[in-house]
């Protein structure tokens, strides 16, 4: 099956070097490339799904003329999972993108968006198959350097810019990390390949430490995890929406397929590696989705809300690293395979969500919160798969984040039980943790659900709202059918996983009678459903024959009500948020307050922030920005400076081959 | 003949010196072409014996190129500028001219101790080869770095060049003589295009002071 994904890699290269032909006929480069990159996805989707089945691994070499690098490449089911996901978001966010930049025709050259598509699409998959270090960061690169123009696409505003330079900055800090963890597992193994570091791991415990907490800050820039998430919030909303749902999607998913790939570097690896993932997703978790709580904008919030879930993934994958070091296969089983099946969950909810924000982006025109209201009679298709979307991110059933979350809380039960006490109270502690993101994150869509699709428009554009074109509307009802039918066959999933949970030493037959527990998830869902539907006909039948009508809310006898007395999205956060505002950074810009007896004018406009990036990171980098800005000392712009750098250069070289006698 | 190219290498060292210590522009340029000229005799007098009839063509392209080149048309086309850009007839060096005279000086002894320590794979023709070749580059270097005028700029080039230029004569046998002819080329169109730039230069800005370029500075 490694060819049909090759396959598909050459289709996916093929395609934009195929809309160069169309030169500047807008409607045929984007014709092109979404049936490129549909094709290839589909293709791609079900060779990787077949690989997953049937447990492929392989391993391919193929010489290169590059000096240090190798083409070596591989499935095993680790891969394939992460390529079922880069297949399936991919082909969404394509088809919902023909629909999505049809609008910008005229505009803007279209081709720059289907190129780098197809390239972000085809090096996340050299990422996942590569099995040789220096091709790994080859395609990592590429990786970033195409997400970071399609980030750009609408570069004439100048907000767009800004996120894009600091998404790259991010990415390229990051990418730093990476270099170093490559160039210190090669120096010891004698080569950048993948198999061979498995080795040299072995013979260097002290190694093991460095490489795990370099990889930790280098895949986890690229993952988000708190603080190192700073690039989210930013770049997910200058992205256009079919890009935001890959990059949040899947993109992001590569840090967390790269931080996996290096464990499995690593034998057993020490219970603290355990322990501070753990912490990690716990602070990541929280931190992610209480800031969501607190972003008006649409797109903002669902990146926050991409912190969040990264913070779920690394709980799941903190319990499982655990396991490993505390040899208990059962846990072991239930962490990876909640981590991994939370990683294709996020791809499907959150690209479905980020598809819903495009939508309405693109229907009205702002993505602000509070302009919005009462969109769900303009737009009912993208409202209700909007609303399946924000129930799967909350972790309700029968929806399929619900699976994930309830493995990894299984997992944490039974790791309270059977891991020594420091250790059971870190497994312990993920319960109440993830308890408190799910309440978090119900109320955080509660409110994006609410102020957007429910209630009365709030501005003048929300009302000429519309239900987006086809293309948009199909890869929605698509993902939210998805979400469903993972939430409602679960255990079909979890054959999905296990393979890739077994590679790290889970044992799925130890953890079959935790998992078997979700099939009553099922049954309760099947009678929830059955149930409803007996209610509504129920309903139906008993207003038949009567008049229905429709009206306004009762207001209390108040007559003179307008849209603007609704709940906002602040008003509905406030209190939720006022226990946690220690942790979170508020700043009064504009206060005036009104004296005397009779009322005035009165302003207050208080502006909440993220600490890690308002308080830590931004100071930091503008104090190195400082000191290095000091170096433009031997930068005078004088031409007589540059010409006696030059001779001071000559002169110092003759002196030195004086000295030496080399001559 | 090698003491001909000895006495026409000293002569160019001779004018190094001078071209350094002279606080007139026409007087500098007048000097470089001088040099020009001297140095279109090196040659000659280096290779004339053992040359074959087909080096000898190369010789004479050599000589005649150097002079045509370095001292007719690139005076001509910097006096030209000079006149156009109205430019002050003063060098304005960033350090005094006694100090330069004394740092070119300071090169000259430099350059002939390191003509003596350097070995090289087949000795030099005359003797006054390498520490020529010294001086013209370091000298060229001094001009670049701490005079301010761009046409002074320009001097400070070619007696680099010239510096260079000396240099490759040690290897004529090996050098085929089209690369010397190309480098010339070369020198003619750097300096046709830095005339231009200076006549640019000065009508925007009313001066050529390559001090003052710093204020384009960002």
């Amino acid at each position: 099956m490694l060819y049909a994904i090759l396959g598909s890699l050459m289709i996916l290269c093929a395609t934009p070097l195929a809309a160069l032909f169309a030169g500047h006929r807008e409607r045929m480069i984007l014709g092109i490339g979404t049936f490129g990159n549909l094709f290839a996805c589909v293709l791609g989707v079900s060779a990787s799904l077949f690989a997953l089945v049937s447990g492929e691994q392989i391993f391919l070499k193929i010489p290169w003329s590059l000096p240090i690098g190798k083409i070596a490449i591989g499935l095993d089911p680790l891969s394939s999972f992460f390529l079922v996901c880069i297949f399936l978001v991919s082909g969404l966010s394509a088809l919902y993108g023909k629909g999505y930049f049809i609008h910008y025709q005229g505009k803007k050259w279209l081709l720059s968006p289907v190129f780098f598509f197809s390239f972000l699409v085809a090096s996340m998959v050299g990422v996942v198959i590569a099995r040789n270090g220096i091709l790994f960061l080859a395609a990592w690169e590429i990786m970033s350097l195409s997400s970071f123009f399609l980030v750009t696409f609408e570069n004439e505003r100048k907000e767009v810019v800004k996120a894009g330079v600091l998404y790259l900055m991010a990415s390229q800090a990051g990418v730093v990390f990476l270099f170093v963890l490559f160039t210190l597992l090669s120096r010891v193994s004698g080569s950048f390949d993948f198999n061979t570091f498995q080795m040299s791991s072995l013979k260097m415990p002290g190694l093991a430490n460095t490489c795990f907490l370099l990889a930790l800050v280098g895949f986890g820039t690229k993952a988000g995890f708190w603080p190192v998430h700073i690039w989210l919030p930013e770049a997910h909303p200058a992205a256009p929406s079919p890009v935001s749902a890959v990059m949040s999607g899947v993109m992001i998913k590569m840090g967390i397929y790269g931080l996996l790939r290096t464990l499995l570097f690593f034998g057993t690896p020490p219970s603290w590696w355990g322990g501070l993932i753990i912490g990690i997703g716990i602070v990541s978790g929280v931190l992610g989705v209480l800031h969501a709580l607190t972003e008006h904008d649409l797109k903002r919030l669902l990146a926050y809300h991409s912190v969040e879930n990264i913070g779920i993934i690394a709980l799941g994958i903190g319990l499982g690293l655990l396991g490993q070091s505390l040899a208990n296969p059962m846990i072991i089983f239930l962490g990876y395979s909640g981590a991994l099946l939370h990683v294709l969950n996020h791809g499907l909810f959150k690209g479905l969500l980020f598809h819903g924000a495009g939508s309405v982006q693109h229907s009205t025109g702002t993505r602000n919160l509070d302009a919005l209201g009462g969109l769900y009679r303009f737009m009912p298709m993208t409202g209700t798969s909007f609303l399946i979307g924000s129930a799967a991110i909350c972790g309700l059933p029968p929806f399929n984040g619900f699976i994930s979350e309830y493995l990894i809380y299984r997992g944490a039960f039974q790791g309270s039980f059977y891991f020594p006490t420091l250790w059971g109270l870190f497994a312990l502690a993920i319960v109440p943790a993830l308890a408190l993101i799910g309440g978090l994150a119900v109320t955080c869509f509660v409110k994006a659900f609410g102020i957007i699709f429910l209630g009365n428009p709030r501005t003048e554009k929300t009302t000429h709202a519309h239900e987006s074109n086809i293309f948009m509307v199909i890869p929605m009802i698509i993902g939210a059918v998805l979400c469903f039918v993972i939430g409602v066959f679960p255990i079909e999933m979890i054959y999905l996983t296990a393979p890739a949970a077994d590679f790290f030493g889970g044992s799925f037959t130890a953890a079959e009678p935790a998992v078997n527990s979700l099939l009553m998830i099922t049954y309760a869902a099947a009678v929830l459903f059955i149930l409803i539907g007996l209610f509504y006909l129920l309903r139906r039948g008993l207003l038949r024959n009567r008049k229905v009508e429709k009206s306004e809310t009762w207001s209390c006898g108040y007559p003179a009500y307008n849209p603007r007395m609704q709940y906002t999205a602040a008003s509905f956060a406030e209190p939720v948020l006022a226990p946690f505002a220690p942790l979170i950074y508020s700043r009064i810009k504009h206060q005036k307050t009104p004296l005397g007896y009779f009322p005035e004018k009165a302003h207050y406009e208080k502006h909440l922030g993220d600490i890690a990036s308002e308080k830590w990171l931004l100071p930091g980098i503008r104090r190195v920005v400082k000191i290095l800005s000091q170096f433009r000392i031997i930068q005078q712009g004088r031409l007589q400076l540059y010409l006696l750098y030059i001779a001071a250069t000559f002169a110092a070289l003759l002196i030195w081959v004086l000295i030496k006698g080399g001559y | 003949m090698i003491q001909d190219a000895n006495f026409i290498l000293l002569i160019v060292i001779v004018l190094d010196l001078y071209i350094v210590s002279s606080s007139r522009l026409d007087t500098c340029v007048n000097a470089t072409a001088l040099q020009g000229a001297a140095l279109a005799f090196l040659p000659f007098a280096l290779w004339w014996k053992q040359a074959s009839s087909g080096e000898m063509i190369g010789l004479l392209l050599i000589g005649a190129g150097t002079f045509v080149v370095k001292s007719l048309l690139i005076p001509f086309l910097i006096f030209r500028s000079i006149r156009e850009a109205n430019v002050r007839r003063e060098v304005e060096p960033s350090i005094s001219l006694h100090f330069s005279l004394f740092t070119a000086a300071v090169f000259v002894a430099g350059s002939f101790w390191m003509a003596s320590i350097v070995v090289f794979p087949q000795s030099p023709p005359a003797s006054l080869i390498v520490p020529a070749a010294f001086v013209g580059v370091l000298v060229g270097f001094l001009l670049l770095v701490s005079r301010q005028k761009a046409i002074t700029q320009v001097v400070g080039y070619l007696i680099l060049e010239n510096g260079i230029f000396i240099f490759g004569q040690i290897l004529f046998k090996e050098l085929p003589f089209i690369v010397e002819l190309g480098i010339l080329l070369d020198l003619l169109v750097g300096v046709l295009v830095m005339g231009i730039a200076i006549n640019h230069i000065s009508r925007q800005f009313d001066h050529i002071d390559v001090n003052r370029l710093d204020e384009l500075k960002g």
